[in-house]
């Protein structure tokens, strides 16, 4: 595995804060050809927690994406060493399909306070606006909510609605609210997904120099254009505890906002 | 008569705060909104709406929240249910 492209903590800070980090033109074209032939016929099904190590076989494309230094540096900053396959999938958005997906999170209700799971994305080929790429709702994922029961919601302030190049891959926090855009474009549009588990303690497995930088504390105190003002306090409150969840550190704090409201001298119960 | 109804999302529970997000479906037919299909706000604000004519027919309820889940973020909460009749 790939250890010299580790994201920096600002970047890791970044997707906790915002639930997804977003890569472009990582894949080269070699690559995304190979999968753009390869993505119309379908990928077999793997036994559910399939080590990756185990599960594509050498040459194939998506052995091969696993294994660019970027993906693989910062798949493993983000789950650590050694992670399972949960499944993976083939997405396709037909050409003139009429509606969007409704707006949800993938698989249950997941409340992990201190681990995560994380979703590969990958565009084989350009996505322009017309052909509906994904959309993703920032700083969603810490929200408590099951599947497509967010499916009211139609837009939000500050929502992406990804164009990309050939070759970009997102990383996406198992929680993040998403959908695929009704695609009004006469091409099939096509992402493959690999939802990938971790098996080991996510603790650090980032480049860490830049810890205590200000670009870090930027990071995780971004406010998002549809917060509403009083909940959005709230979500710095949950960044707070999942950045001390993944760093170790158990004093860390944002303007006071977790310390103030579990200072209770003299008690312990 | 037919319905078309939008939905809003404030920042708070006061009908004249921005609008954080929006929804709307249509009865009659000649549109079909939906998820990602714009970036801007039809209104700024919940009072906006009512000065172009939608009538209100439904706002959240403020309800605290369950002991030992005060911390937890969810749904939105300032959802405001908005009509015409054509």
């Amino acid at each position: 595995m790939e250890t010299t492209h580790l994201l920096s903590s600002a970047q890791v800070a970044r997707f906790v804060a915002q639930g997804f980090l977003r890569l472009d033109s990582v894949v080269p074209d070699d690559l995304n050809h190979a999968a753009t032939a390869a993505m119309p016929h379908g990928m077999p099904d793997l036994p559910y927690g399939t080590p990756l190590a185990n599960a594509y076989e050498e040459g194939s494309f998506v052995r091969r994406i696993m294994d660019l230094p970027a993906i693989a540096g910062a798949v493993r900053s983000l789950v650590g060493p050694s992670p399972n396959v949960d499944h993976h999938a083939v997405h396709v958005r037909e050409p003139q399909e009429g509606a969007a997906q409704h707006l949800h999170a993938d698989a249950i209700i997941d409340t992990r306070p201190d681990a995560f799971d994380v979703q590969l994305m990958y565009y084989p080929h350009e996505v322009t606006a017309e052909m509906g790429g994904t959309l993703l709702v920032p700083g969603s994922h810490l929200r408590r909510t099951n599947e497509t029961d967010i499916g009211r919601y139609q837009n939000l302030r500050g929502q992406v609605r990804l164009t990309c190049p050939a070759g970009t891959v997102l990383l996406l926090h198992h929680g993040i609210w998403h959908g695929g855009r009704r695609n009004d474009s006469a091409h099939r549009r096509y992402m493959f997904k690999i939802r990938l588990n971790p098996t080991v303690p996510q603790i650090r497995w980032w480049d860490t120099t830049d810890l205590g930088s200000p670009e870090v504390l930027a990071e995780l105190d971004a406010r998002m254009p549809w917060y509403e003002w009083a909940t959005g306090r709230l979500e710095i409150y949950n960044r707070i505890r999942l950045w001390r969840a993944l760093t170790c550190d158990p004093d860390f704090d944002l303007d006071h906002w977790v310390t103030r409201v579990t200072n209770r001298p003299g008690r312990t119960a | 008569m037919k319905q078309r109804v939008l939905v809003l999302y404030l920042a708070n529970s006061a009908l004249d705060a921005p609008v954080v997000g929006w929804s709307s479906y249509d009865g009659t037919g000649r549109s079909a909104p939906t998820a990602g299909d714009g970036d801007e706000p039809p209104y700024e604000t919940g009072v906006d709406a009512l000065r172009d004519g939608w009538r209100l027919f439904q706002a959240s309820q403020l309800i605290p929240p369950h002991p030992g889940h005060e911390y937890d973020t969810s749904f939105l909460k300032h959802e405001f249910f908005f009509e015409k009749l054509e």
